[in-house]
C-alpha cells in the first residue's frame, strides 16, 4: 500500500494534496454549532449531484413529457421517489445550510482580512446556486415551474431598450416552452454544476491557505506555536479532530433529512408546491405566483418596490444588488473586531435587525400582498395601501440600511478587547 | 450560546413551516377529511367507487390498475371487478373521451386525477362532494359550494339526494363567523355586500339513497383512495423512514462516542 502511495506521489501530488487541504489542515480548536454547515453544504453538494445523475436516466427535457416523466419516476422506477425526493428536499435543504453557513460568516466577521476571496467564492456560490435552483424548477414542468420561469424571465424583459431582446435571448422563443426546457436543462445539469464544482474548489482553496476564523475571532496562526507539536496554540489537526465530529454533525443532518424525506416530502407545499402538480399550461395562469421559498426575501423586496417612470426595472434593480452587496462586506466593515462576541451594540442590533427583516420578507414573499389588509382610507400617505406592502418596504429598507451604514455603525461601536487566546 | 443557537434555528424553521400558503379558499370552512391511510377496506370501497364513477370521464393515466394490488386486492380481482377500459393489468387507466369532447360537453375537458390529492388536498376534495346543490342557472344544474361554478355535474347525487343553497345575511362580520362556526360543517362565508355579510350552507332537499353518514363514509373512502392514488407509495414510504431514522440515531451513538474518545485530550 505504502508502495503504491509512493509510486503515485512521484508522480502526482496526492499526499501533499491531502494534507494541505485536510490531513494536515491546522484549525482552531473552538468551532461550534455554526461550523457544522460547511461540511453539511458540501454533502448535499454530492448528494444533488449523485441523485441528479439518476433523475437524469429517466427525465426527460420535452414540454411533451416532462411532467409525465417525472411522475414515471414517482411510480414506476424502483427507488424513483426516493431518489426524486432525496433531489427536491435536498434542493431546500441546501438553501438552509447555506443560508446558515452565511449567517455564521457574519456573526463571526469570517468575511474580514483575509478571508476576503473566500468570502468572494462564497457569494459567487451563492449567487450560482440560485441559478442552478432556478433552472432546475422549470424541469418538472408543472404550473408553479412555468408561470415561475415565466415572471423571473420577464424580469429581465424591464430592461430598458434590450429588454425585450434579452427575454427571447433566455427563453430562445417569445414565451416559455419546449425550447426554454431543453436549455434550461443543459444549464441545470452540466453547466451550473460545473461552475459550482469550480467554484467550491475555490471557496475551499483560499479558506485552506488563509486558515478558518474561529467564534473568538483570534488569528490563531499568530500565536506563538507549542513546541511540542509545532502547533499553534489553539490550533489541531483539522482530521481526526473535526472528521469525527463533523461526522456527528452529518448523522444529526442525515436525521433530519430523512423525516422530512419519509415524512413530509412536500413540508407543507413549501418543498414541493402544490400547484407544480398540475401539468404546465401556458393558456391558464394561476392565481398566486410564489417562488420556492428560498428565493422569497427577494420576491418580497420585488414587489415592494413601486413602479416609477413607467417602469417595474427599478424592483429588479433593487432585487439584484441585494444579492450583489454581499460581495462589498469585507470592505464595508471597519470595525476592530471579527466576532460578535467582542463587537458593541450597535452591530447586534442592526444584525438582529437584518435577520429579522430577511425572515419576515420571506415570509412576505410567500402570501399575497393582501395578507394583512389595508390601512385605513383616511390615513395620511399610507390610506388604503396594502399594511403588507408597506412593510415589505419598510424591511427592504432596513435590510439595504445594514449593509450601506455598515462603515459608520462598525467604526463607532464600542467593543471589547478580543483575548489572545481562543475561549473555548 | 447553544440557547441562542436553538432559537435562531426554531425562528428559521417557523418562518418555513408557519403560515402555509394558506392564500386558497380563506372563507370556506371545510369539514376535516376522515381518511387513513392504512384502512385497505376504505381504500379498496373507494377504488370501486372510482372506477366506477370516475373512470368514465376522468382519467388517471400515471395510475396502472396492477398497482391496486398495494391496497390489498389481487390481480384476478382487479381484472373482474375494476377493469371495465382495458384487459391489460399493467394498463394505466385511461379513458376513452377525449379532451375536445369533454370541453363540448362540460366545457372543460375533466382534469386527470392521478396526482389530484397533491394539487388540492384531502379536506377540499372531501368537502367538494358535499358542496353540490341544485342551481337552475348552472349549465349542468348543478354548483359547487367549494368550486363555485365547477363544469361537473353532480355524478354521485342518487347517493346524496339533492341539497339547496342556504343563505342566512348577518349584519356584522363577527356575527356572520360565529354562526360560520357554530354550523360545524361545511359552510362559506360570501365576501361582504352592502355591509350584509351572508352565510351560505347547505340544506337536503330531496334524500338520496344512502343516508347523510352513509354518504359521507362513502366519499371518505373515496378521497382516502384519491390520496393514495396521487402517491401510492406513501405508505411504503413512512414504514422506510422508521427504519431510516432508528439506523440514524444508533449511528449518532457511535459517532458521538467517536468524537469523545477523539476530543478527549483536547483542552
Amino acid at each position: 500500500m505504502e508502495k503504491l502511495l509512493n509510486w503515485i506521489d512521484a508522480r502526482f501530488p496526492l499526499t501533499a494534496l491531502w494534507e494541505s487541504q485536510w490531513g494536515k489542515y491546522v484549525a482552531p480548536k473552538n468551532f461550534n454549532f455554526w461550523y457544522y454547515f460547511g461540511s453539511l453544504a458540501a454533502l448535499v453538494l454530492v448528494m444533488q449531484i449523485v441523485t441528479g445523475i439518476f433523475l437524469t436516466m429517466n427525465y426527460k427535457p420535452d414540454a411533451a413529457k416532462a411532467f409525465d416523466s417525472v411522475e414515471y419516476i414517482m411510480r414506476d422506477v424502483p427507488w424513483g421517489w426516493f431518489i426524486r425526493y432525496l433531489h427536491s428536499t435536498g434542493a431546500s435543504l441546501f438553501f438552509v445550510v447555506v443560508y446558515l453557513h452565511m449567517f455564521r460568516g457574519l456573526m463571526y466577521g469570517s468575511y474580514r482580512k483575509p478571508r476576503e476571496l473566500t468570502w468572494i467564492f462564497g457569494c459567487l456560490i451563492y449567487l450560482v446556486l440560485m441559478g442552478e435552483a432556478f433552472f432546475g424548477y422549470l424541469l418538472p414542468w408543472g404550473q408553479m415551474s412555468y408561470w415561475g420561469a415565466q415572471v423571473i424571465v420577464n424580469l429581465f424583459s424591464t430592461v430598458p431598450i434590450i429588454g425585450e431582446d434579452l427575454g427571447v435571448w433566455i427563453r430562445g422563443d417569445y414565451t416559455i416552452s419546449d425550447v426554454t426546457l431543453n436549455r434550461f436543462f443543459a444549464y441545470h445539469v452540466i453547466a451550473m454544476p460545473l461552475v459550482l464544482l469550480g467554484l467550491v474548489a475555490a471557496h475551499l482553496m483560499a479558506l485552506h491557505e488563509t486558515g478558518s476564523n474561529n467564534p473568538d475571532g483570534v488569528e490563531i496562526k499568530k500565536q506563538p506555536h507549542d513546541p511540542a507539536t509545532g502547533l499553534p496554540l489553539d490550533g489541531i489537526y483539522s482530521h481526526p479532530y473535526y472528521s469525527v465530529k463533523d461526522i456527528v454533525g452529518v448523522v444529526v443532518f442525515l436525521a433530519i433529512f430523512s423525516v422530512i424525506v419519509f415524512f413530509v416530502p412536500d413540508m407543507g407545499g413549501y418543498f414541493l408546491e402544490a400547484n407544480n402538480f398540475l401539468p404546465a399550461d401556458p393558456l391558464k395562469t394561476p392565481e398566486h405566483i410564489a417562488p420556492v421559498w428560498y428565493f422569497t426575501p427577494y420576491y418580497a423586496m420585488l414587489r415592494a418596490v413601486p413602479s416609477f417612470l413607467n417602469s417595474q426595472f427599478w424592483g429588479v434593480i433593487v432585487m439584484g444588488v441585494a444579492v450583489v452587496i454581499f460581495f462589498f462586506l469585507p470592505w464595508l466593515d471597519r470595525g476592530p473586531v471579527k466576532s460578535i462576541r467582542y463587537r458593541g451594540p450597535l452591530y447586534k442590533a442592526w444584525l438582529a435587525a437584518f435577520v429579522v427583516s430577511f425572515l419576515i420578507l420571506g415570509y412576505l414573499g410567500v402570501v399575497p400582498v393582501t395578507v394583512w389588509g389595508q390601512f385605513p382610507e383616511n390615513w395620511w400617505l399610507l390610506g388604503a395601501a396594502d399594511r403588507a406592502t408597506v412593510v415589505a418596504r419598510v424591511l427592504t429598507t432596513v435590510y439595504f440600511l445594514f449593509f450601506l451604514l455598515m462603515p459608520w455603525y462598525t467604526a463607532i461601536d464600542k467593543t471589547k478587547p478580543v483575548p489572545e487566546r481562543v475561549t473555548g | 450560546m447553544m440557547n441562542k443557537t436553538v432559537a435562531l434555528l426554531a425562528a428559521f424553521l417557523l418562518a418555513a413551516i408557519a403560515g402555509p400558503a394558506a392564500s386558497s379558499g380563506g372563507d370556506i370552512r371545510l369539514e376535516p377529511a376522515p381518511g387513513n391511510r392504512l384502512d385497505l377496506p376504505s381504500l379498496q370501497r373507494g377504488a370501486r367507487t372510482f372506477v366506477n364513477y370516475c373512470l368514465n370521464c376522468h382519467s388517471a393515466r400515471f395510475m396502472r390498475y396492477n398497482r391496486l394490488t398495494d391496497i390489498g386486492v389481487d390481480l384476478s380481482m382487479i381484472q373482474d371487478n375494476l377493469m371495465f377500459a382495458t384487459d391489460r393489468i399493467g394498463d394505466t387507466m385511461t379513458v376513452a373521451m377525449s379532451p375536445q369532447d369533454g370541453r363540448a360537453w362540460f366545457g372543460v375537458p375533466p382534469p386527470d386525477l392521478s396526482v389530484i390529492a397533491r394539487v388540492r388536498g384531502t379536506d377540499w376534495l372531501y368537502n367538494y362532494f358535499l358542496g353540490f346543490y341544485r342551481d337552475d342557472a348552472a349549465r349542468s344544474g348543478w354548483n359547487n359550494l367549494v368550486f363555485p361554478n365547477v363544469g361537473m355535474p353532480h355524478v354521485l347525487s342518487r347517493y346524496s339526494g339533492t341539497n339547496r343553497l342556504v343563505t342566512t345575511e348577518y349584519e356584522d362580520h363577527e356575527k356572520a363567523e360565529a354562526a360560520a362556526i357554530a354550523a360545524r360543517s361545511l359552510v362559506a362565508l360570501a365576501p361582504a355586500r352592502d355591509h350584509k355579510y351572508v352565510v351560505e350552507s347547505l340544506a337536503l332537499e330531496t334524500p338520496g339513497t344512502l343516508s347523510q353518514v352513509e354518504y359521507k363514509a362513502m366519499v371518505a373512502d373515496l378521497v382516502n383512495y384519491l390520496d393514495y392514488m396521487g402517491e401510492p407509495v406513501k405508505n411504503e414510504r413512512i414504514s422506510l423512514g422508521l427504519v431510516a431514522l432508528l439506523y440514524f440515531v444508533l449511528l449518532f451513538v457511535f459517532a458521538y462516542w467517536l468524537k469523545r474518545e477523539y476530543w478527549k485530550d483536547i483542552h
